[in-house]
């Protein structure tokens, strides 16, 4: 197990390092540049920006200057908020975003799984129909659609819940949680619906239910770790891409997150922003898959022999 | 999993229940009791040095915090004594002489004297520091030769601190425009000693705008800044003019979204938005005691058209194109008649200058223009590409547009939309045919306009050329000694550009706002500009909006 | 287990009667031929479109502008007096499209990926996922305002680059169900046999992992049809006058509540589509399901 761990963290090295490097020319090469603006700037006030920049430089100089800062943890000033490093805005930004996406998936998880769940035991009656057509309904309602009507209703028309906000009026993260945790409880709903059925046709649960196990028994203790395989495998990257996804959500809402600096930086071409925003992202992704995958293990019986081999 | 997911549900009722309850005192309510004004401001502002920023979130809150020699006064515009207490002007109007007031102090509590504007000058014109807004000072003697590099002796530069509070400037020529330049953020005077205690003058990225390092002299100081939430000033207590300023603060919101930003004001989070939704506008209009507030504002919407290639390289197709559309009807359906349609580049009235109008709205015309290019009914048109950058307004008026080419002209104009970097690439490299532009003014003064198709200029943009037009702008229009004599020569060149149609002016563009009731002392003006200063909230809104 | 095993191989060696099969118990599925009928629907009216729309999809009538459902316009008209119904119609051409192709790329590039990681393992299986990783990391609004760059505006290439983001997870998922497979009985009883890796794979491993794939194959319909709506904005998609599903929703959000029709009619045409989708899918699902077919 623990070498299992130990060389999937070893095999992260190459993966951010790749990431890093196609990222940082495929920036380079993108058009528009950080100090574009819709104001023409002259050739010698460009200039004197590329200057502070460092940006006059060979690119391959400012390529290895960039992975030697960011080996001693510094991700460079970004270029759209002078003042501020990459560093402080991602610290600003993580917290939010991992806290939102934290409820949303807490959200996703609850009602997703147990829609799920409650289909899988009676397929093919309303007990499957009904949730699974909620699960359809939040899979057809994007969230620039979902928060804006669900604003709309709690935050207007019956004035329960603030409107904007994050953390500022009590309440303020009920809505985006949930705007942002539908999506995923409708493929949550669907993916464990799925994995139940399939775990609930195989022969060792018949034979369980033939020995007479109360059914209550039967779903906890011996499908649920099977059903929900599939789900776990979404769930990895999932997780890692709440950070982009949470940027319509964020907009939405107002929430000072670190979705709304990834997406932006994109759009400022502001370089040192994308890259430290996507570092970050890569080490989440092969963190986050990671677990997903010991996760997975430990559900299947039969992988975790495999482990116990290694 | 059972127990935890009930837990939640309780927790989730619990909640929604408790702010059912009481979601308690709305943003306005407690700020017009508090004094505090709530502020939609946009988007989060790049940063607070006034040398380094552009753009309109950042003018606010900047003009929060510090204070030009002059400012603006919000009703009329014109200027008004700020750091400066009086100005003189020479007979040939190059010399100007400000006199400082006295009572003008940081907010460390420092008095503020001429050779502060003399090494902040010097800062904004250096070149290592790249200020994009340099050439606000161009004006003045030498001023462009030293940021350009042309000079490295700043004493050559006409500013200087005759004494402690007197500053005398010296330009190259009359320019009639120049005290209003005062108003703008990039000639403010910045605090030496807290800039060179973060690094050097001209470094753009130290932290010496951050809130525990701030200095300012405007009549706010920074109180909190977080991160795309809010930036919060309170009324500082160094400032000259305290006694006039009524509010005791300001919070602005990085507002991005405009459709947020209009449901905040909805349930009271805010008094001011920066702007309204265009599907929402017609819902205000109809309101009795609306809040929506829309004014004239110094700027124009017009497309670029590419002189340099086929087919608008052809004079007669792009006149064509620019008949053949319907701008009025486009206004009054498409915008939501919020916009004024216009058919040249500068707006109406600026500072009592009005622009030729040239052409109007005429199909047969059109029509024949285009056969006369050799496209008679659209017969051989080789198609043509419009460029915008991506966004619901631009998108709505291209598509209007063009359907209306294709009635009028039966010629075929395809849409391509743009990120917004890559339609910059698109328009700085005039890699297009068609592309949308919008320029707002920085000063009020027709030059600010025209000045933009000087041949070969940076945001020119259409590959027009005129040495005639060159001279009028750049020679004729400075010596001219009176008012009515300049604008006569800015009609001319006007003229001499529309005649030559480089652009298909569209409209000027108005500023649309809500505006709580409360909110006073904030009157619509040309460059959609707010004094602070002026603002006051007043919390007997209800009562005098009864009495009326 | 063991007569499982056998029937499974047996069924292997005759695999056009498991089709056979499927397609007689999915016929006895109501909903399911209820999905399928109405997607045959969809689809032949996408085809139809320029023949039987009721209105050209560019002609404008500004002076109408926004307008209710009404006798002329059925589904009311957009801010440019446009008919909705036409611009469903046509919008479903381009959904339709995008949907099915781009799924199919990515349901192609995915399940073999994460097939052949799953079954191979080892050293290749970890070189394979960490590329996964890899392309999960890469700043996706980069890579779009490259390609749009390089190669023009093109449908080909929003299928590609829909697909191409589109099948990691598939892998993923697939990669998941095959490892566990792998260890059954009548995979090793298989590989006993002597199959060849790459029908083990077709026969055995892809057609018992095909319930997760089937059902998130239907979650990517929708997926894929709204993020086109994302790349049209970013400049790849497709260019107006020409509409899509997701367009008509996102532009409907924006004015939700001056002119509801806007949203609710290309919404329920989506969601009809979708629902359609889970029935004929969760139909499928259970008519191949090998094993659930033996009770």
């Amino acid at each position: 197990m623990w070498r299992f761990i130990s060389l999937r963290l070893l095999q992260a090295i190459p993966v951010i390092l790749v990431v890093i490097t196609v990222t940082f020319f495929l920036v380079r090469i993108a058009p528009g540049g950080p100090f574009d603006s819709e104001k023409a700037v002259t050739r010698e006030v460009k200039a004197a920006l590329e200057t502070q920049y460092k940006l006059n430089l060979p690119l391959f100089q400012q390529y290895t200057a960039y992975l030697g800062d960011l080996a001693h943890g510094d991700l460079g000033p970004s270029f759209k908020y002078p003042g501020r490093s990459v560093n402080e805005l991602i610290a600003a930004g993580f917290p939010v975003t991992a806290e939102l996406g934290f409820y949303a998936l807490l959200v996703a998880l609850c009602i997703g799984g147990l829609a799920g769940i409650i289909a899988a035991l009676r397929p093919n009656t309303a007990q499957d129909y009904v949730p699974m057509s909620l699960a359809m309904i939040g899979i057809c309602m994007p969230s620039f659609l979902l928060g804006p009507l669900l604003v709309l209703i709690f935050g207007i028309h019956l004035d329960w819940l603030p409107v904007s906000g994050w953390g500022d009026i009590p309440g303020d993260k009920i809505l985006p949680a949930i705007t942002l945790g539908a999506g995923y409880a409708a493929y949550i709903a669907r993916l464990g619906r799925a994995g139940m059925l399939e775990v609930l046709s195989q022969d060792y649960i018949r034979t369980a239910r033939a020995k007479g196990l109360p059914e209550w028994q039967v779903v906890l203790k011996h499908s649920l770790r099977g059903g929900l395989i599939p789900v776990v495998a979404f769930l990895g990257p999932a997780f890692a891409g709440l950070l982009a996804g949470s940027f319509v959500v964020e907009t939405i809402f107002q929430i000072p997150g670190l979705g709304r600096f990834y997406v932006q930086a994109a759009f400022n071409r502001d370089y040192t922003m994308i890259l430290g925003t996507t570092v970050f992202l890569s080490v989440l992704i092969v963190l986050f898959n990671l677990l997903s995958d010991i996760l997975a293990a430990w559900m299947n019986p039969r992988l975790r022999a495999q482990f116990g081999n290694n | 999993m059972q127990p935890r997911i009930l837990r939640f549900l309780l927790l989730v009722t619990a909640v929604s229940l408790l702010a059912a309850c009481g979601s308690g005192e709305s943003n306005v309510t407690s700020g017009n009791r508090e004094g505090i004004l709530h502020f939609g401001n946009g988007s989060e502002p790049q940063g607070l040095d006034p040398h380094v920023v552009t753009g309109v979130p950042e003018h606010f809150i900047v003009g929060a915090l510090f204070e030009g020699l002059a400012t603006k006064n919000p009703y009329t515009l014109e200027p008004e004594p700020g750091v400066a207490q009086s100005w003189d002007i020479s007979e040939d109007g190059r010399t100007i002489t400000f006199h400082l007031n006295p009572a003008a102090k940081w907010s460390n509590g420092e008095s503020m004297s001429a050779t502060d504007y003399v090494w902040s000058w010097q800062r904004l014109l250096s070149p290592a520091l790249g200020s994009e807004y340099a050439y606000m000072l161009f004006p003045v003697k030498n001023a462009e030769a030293f940021s350009k590099g042309r000079i490295t002796d700043f004493s050559l530069v006409g500013v200087k601190a005759l004494d402690d509070l007197t500053l005398q400037v010296t330009l190259d020529e009359r320019t009639p425009y120049f005290i209003q330049l005062m108003d703008h953020y990039s000639t403010f005077a910045v605090h030496r000693a807290t800039i060179e205690k973060f690094g050097k003058a001209t470094d753009r990225f130290t932290p010496w705008t951050r809130v525990e390092n701030m200095v300012s002299n405007g009549a706010f100081r920074l109180k909190t800044w977080q991160l795309y939430r809010r930036i919060e000033v309170e009324k500082s207590d160094t400032y000259w003019d305290r006694d006039n300023v009524k509010l005791n603060g300001i919070v602005f919101y990085p507002t991005e979204n405009v459709v947020s930003e209009e449901r905040m004001f909805r349930v009271g989070q805010l008094h001011y938005t920066a702007s309204v939704p265009l599907g929402k506008i017609p819902v205000y209009q109809e309101m009795a005691d609306t809040p929506y507030r829309q004014a004239p504002y110094l700027g124009t919407y017009y497309y670029l058209l590419n002189t340099t290639r086929p087919p608008t390289d052809k004079l007669k197709v792009r006149q064509a194109l620019s008949m053949a559309v319907d701008r009025d009807k486009l206004n009054k359906t498409v915008l939501q008649g919020t916009n004024i349609s216009a058919y040249s580049i500068t707006p109406p009235d600026t500072l009592g200058y009005y622009p030729p109008k040239l052409f109007d709205y005429d199909v047969e015309k059109a029509r024949q223009l285009l056969a006369e290019a050799g496209y008679p009914n659209g017969e051989g048109w080789p198609g043509l590409e419009l460029t915008y950058n991506t966004s619901e307004d631009h998108r709505k008026v291209a598509v209007a547009l063009q359907q209306m080419w294709q009635d009028a002209l039966n010629i075929q104009v395809t849409l391509t939309n743009q990120e917004w970097k890559v339609y910059l690439d698109s328009i700085t490299e005039m890699n297009f045919q068609i592309a949308r532009r919008g320029w707002i003014g920085d000063y009020v003064d027709p030059n600010n306009f025209l000045d933009l198709f000087l041949a070969g200029g940076g945001n020119n943009n259409t590959g027009f050329a005129s040495p005639d037009y060159d001279a009028m702008i750049q020679l004729e229009a400075p010596q001219a000694a009176t008012r009515e004599e300049r604008y006569a020569v800015f009609y001319q060149a006007e003229t001499l550009l529309m005649e030559q149609m480089p652009i298909i002016p569209l409209y000027t563009y108005t500023s649309k706002h809500l505006l709580h009731p409360s909110a006073k002392g904030m009157p619509p003006n040309l460059m959609d500009w707010t004094n602070f200063k002026y603002v006051w909230l007043d919390k007997d809104w209800q009562q005098a909006s009864k009495g009326d | 287990m063991t007569t499982q095993t056998i029937s499974d191989i047996a069924q292997a060696e005759q695999g056009t009667s498991l089709w056979k099969d499927a397609w007689l118990r999915l016929r006895k599925n109501h909903l399911a031929v209820f999905g399928l009928v109405l997607l045959v629907l969809f689809v032949i009216i996408a085809v139809l479109t320029p023949w039987i729309a009721p209105y050209s999809y560019q002609a404008q009538n500004l002076e109408l502008g926004a307008s209710p459902p009404s006798a002329a316009h059925w589904l009311g008209t957009d801010i440019f007096g446009r008919d909705l119904m036409t611009q469903i119609m046509y919008g479903g051409r381009i959904s339709l499209a995008v949907g099915f192709v781009a799924t199919a790329v990515a349901l192609l590039i995915g399940v073999t990926w994460g097939a052949v990681a799953g079954y191979v393992g080892g050293r290749a299986d970890a070189v394979m996922m960490r590329l996964v990783d890899i392309l999960y990391a890469l700043p996706f609004m980069i890579f779009i305002v490259l390609l749009t760059v390089v190669f023009g505006r093109n449908m080909l290439l929003l299928f590609l680059a829909i697909g191409a983001v589109e099948w990691l997870t598939m892998a993923r998922i697939m990669r998941g169900q095959v490892q566990s497979l792998r260890q059954q009985e009548f995979v090793e009883a298989a590989i006993s046999l002597g199959l060849s890796p790459a029908t083990l794979i077709r026969r055995h491993l892809v057609p018992n992992a095909l319930g997760p794939i089937i059902v998130y194959t239907t979650l990517t319909i929708p997926n894929v049809m709204l993020l086109e709506a994302f790349l049209s904005f970013l400049g790849l998609g497709i260019q107006p006058p020409q509409t899509s599903w997701g367009l008509l929703i996102s532009y409907g959000a924006e004015t939700m509540e001056e002119f509801p029709w806007l949203l609710i009619f290309p919404g329920v045409a989506l969601t009809l589509t979708l629902f359609s989708l889970n029935f004929l899918g969760d139909g499928l699902r259970d008519a191949l399901d090998v094993r659930g077919a033996k009770d």
